[in-house]
């Protein structure tokens, strides 16, 4: 019983090891893709990263970075390039720019106006102790 | 006076905030708007579906106003869509085309020939870089194409009878004039 489970497992770990194969076989290329990948979104399933997803359409866009990566393009011009069809959206990172502009500043502006908002309210407080020692 | 204010500023305040929350609510975040949209259609040839030796030149469009369909034969929304499809070409007055997305011919031409075929030609995109030009992430999708070959409108999804009659046909008739 137990040989026959090692067999078994010994059967599935090759076959798997047969199914990670990487498709390309350039190992620079391969390591840029990953590292390039896990900060862009899969549009199919929007949760998870271009690197992750096992969607049809994640697996063609590997391949066209691979494609465009061959063909001596800089990890910039291949954001650009799927920036162009599919949008901001497709960036883990947001740019900063006038419609993000809320988004990357929104929480510093909160704290300023929630610090203002508690220096007056402590402000008036402090205030209104020194009226009421006045009365006394 | 000031009282009135300090009730009155936060519950605003809560309202705005619950308003932008709804609208959230309602948004469909599947509905990624295309940077496409405003720009030229890509170019592109194809062969034309079941029509073998025939190329699909997307230039020679220019000059009309029409629609480019992405479908495909395993796409089960696109099913839900086809009706409308078919009224829309019954027509005659809106030309649409297809792209038959990541399919095979044999599959694509047993769907129409069941079904019906509401285009006036159909490209096929077998390995799917086409779809990725026009940046496809689901179908099926529609694009609004102008007489200059400018996109002016991408539908997400199935078209509906209601997206058809309050945005679509309209902007034909704009385009068209």
């Amino acid at each position: 019983m137990k040989k026959l489970l090692i067999i078994f497992l010994l059967i599935s770990s090759s076959a798997f090891a047969g199914e990670a194969k990487p498709l390309g076989d350039d190992p620079v290329i391969e390591a840029r893709l990953k590292t390039l990948s896990q900060d862009l979104r899969c549009l199919v399933c929007q949760n998870t990263t271009l690197a992750d997803s096992s969607a049809p359409l994640a697996e063609d866009l590997r391949q066209e970075i691979r494609k465009l990566m061959r063909e001596g393009k800089s990890d910039q011009e291949v954001v650009d390039y799927l920036v162009a069809r599919y949008g901001d959206f497709v960036r883990y990172r947001p740019p900063v720019n006038n419609e993000t502009a809320l988004l990357w500043f929104g929480p510093f502006l909160l704290l300023i106006i929630g610090g203002f908002v508690l220096y007056r309210a402590l402000k008036k407080q402090a205030g209104s102790d020194d009226i009421k020692a006045e009365d006394l | 006076m000031g009282r009135m204010i300090k009730f009155l500023l936060p519950f605003a305040l809560f309202v705005v905030a619950v308003g932008f929350l709804a609208k959230g609510l309602f948004l469909d975040p599947h509905e990624v708007p295309s940077p496409l949209v405003g720009k030229p259609a890509p170019k592109f040839q194809a062969p034309i579906l079941s029509d073998t030796g025939k190329v699909f030149n997307s230039e020679d469009m220019k000059g009309q106003v029409w629609l480019l369909n992405v479908w495909s034969s395993w796409c089960g929304a696109c099913r839900e869509e086809h009706p409308i499809l078919m009224a829309m070409a019954k027509t005659g007055q809106i030309a649409t085309y297809g792209l038959d997305y990541k399919d095979t011919d044999k599959e694509a031409q047993a769907v129409l020939d069941a079904n019906g075929n509401p285009y006036k030609a159909i490209a096929t995109d077998v390995d799917g870089k086409i779809g990725i030009d026009y940046g496809v992430y689901g179908v099926p999708e529609t694009y609004v194409i102008d007489k200059a070959g400018i996109i002016r409108y991408k539908q997400i999804g199935p078209i509906t009878e209601e997206n058809l009659l309050t945005k679509i046909v309209p902007l034909l008739k704009e385009l068209q004039r």
